[in-house]
């Protein structure tokens, strides 16, 4: 039976991502475009937030993805911290841009949100510090694999950088749970409760929470390729210096 | 288009910011990805590979 780390040589990976991507992202396109077009065309405003309530099916998904992106990259530092498969630590590297824009797009369409809704823009409630905090997190992130030139050195520092910030990324997701104070609503989507949101504005979340989902997979598969091409890249200009 | 009320500057502008983000990323990554690939084609092709 084939191992899971066979994916860690390059060039199986680059084989069997080119393979999977073009699937990965029609996937992603379809779900948007039909998850935002019912949403927005297709569903009525709610009795309370009027029409403010066609922002969950950006706002969600993308603190959804916000927090998952982080938590991919910390499966993907543990595998280089034990395993050093530089495969797991590009695709840690591809994640975070992604990562950053979801947050971006949270904490942006989260604040218009609010603003309408709370009488505020920003408040400095548990979860949405927490995503603050988190957002910092993604850039010290980026910025200290941009400042280390040794890529092992890079992946060992940003990795342990990674384990620290999981502690927001699920602070993020949980402080709703653990703080009774703050303006945050309760958690859009559980497990543990019969109904948070109503059909007709769940299922077109849903849709579009698999939408982003595809797109990130999508994203994380092609920018890994180009952080893997681009090492191989950078090793021939060396050899070419050398020669 | 919906009737978006009074509302409508808030659910526009969060569509328009997630749009223009989303783009931004997808572009982004396609054209560094291509830019790679070209860059490597290039010195593989010096080097004989």
């Amino acid at each position: 039976m084939a191992s899971l780390w066979q994916y860690a040589n390059p060039q199986k990976f680059l084989a069997v991502s080119r393979a999977v991507l073009p699937f990965v992202a029609g996937g992603a396109a379809i779900c948007l475009v039909v998850g935002l077009v019912w949403g927005f065309f297709f569903t009525p405003d709610d009795y309370k937030q009027g029409s403010t309530v066609k922002i969950i099916y950006l706002h969600v998904p993308a603190a959804l993805m916000a927090i998952n992106a982080w938590l991919m990259m910390l499966v993907a530092s543990l595998i280089w911290l034990v395993r050093r498969h530089h495969v797991s630590a590009l695709a840690a590297k591809a994640a975070a841009p992604i990562g950053i824009t979801m947050t971006v797009i949270a904490l942006v369409t989260g604040a218009i949100w609010g603003e309408p809704m709370w009488g505020t823009y920003w408040a400095w409630d548990p979860r949405l510090t927490s995503f603050l905090i988190l957002f910092l997190f993604y850039l010290g992130y980026s910025a200290l694999w941009q400042a280390i030139e040794s890529p092992d050195a890079a992946a060992d520092l940003t990795s342990v950088l990674c384990m620290v910030g999981s502690v927001f990324a699920i602070l993020s997701r949980y402080a709703v749970n653990f703080w009774n104070q703050g303006l945050h609503q309760g958690a859009s989507l559980s497990l543990d409760k019969e109904e948070n949101v109503s059909d007709v504005f769940y299922l077109p979340l849903l849709v579009c929470i698999a939408g982003f989902i595809l797109l990130f997979v999508a994203l994380v598969l092609l920018r890994t390729q180009t952080e893997i091409r681009q090492r191989q890249l950078k090793a021939l200009e060396a050899r070419e210096r050398m020669a | 288009m919906p009737d978006l009320g009074k509302y409508a500057d808030a659910v526009l502008s969060s569509y328009a910011v997630t749009i223009v983000l989303l783009v931004a990323l997808i572009g982004h990554s396609v054209w560094r990805g291509r830019r790679v690939r070209r860059q490597l084609a290039e010195i593989q092709a010096r080097n004989g590979k």
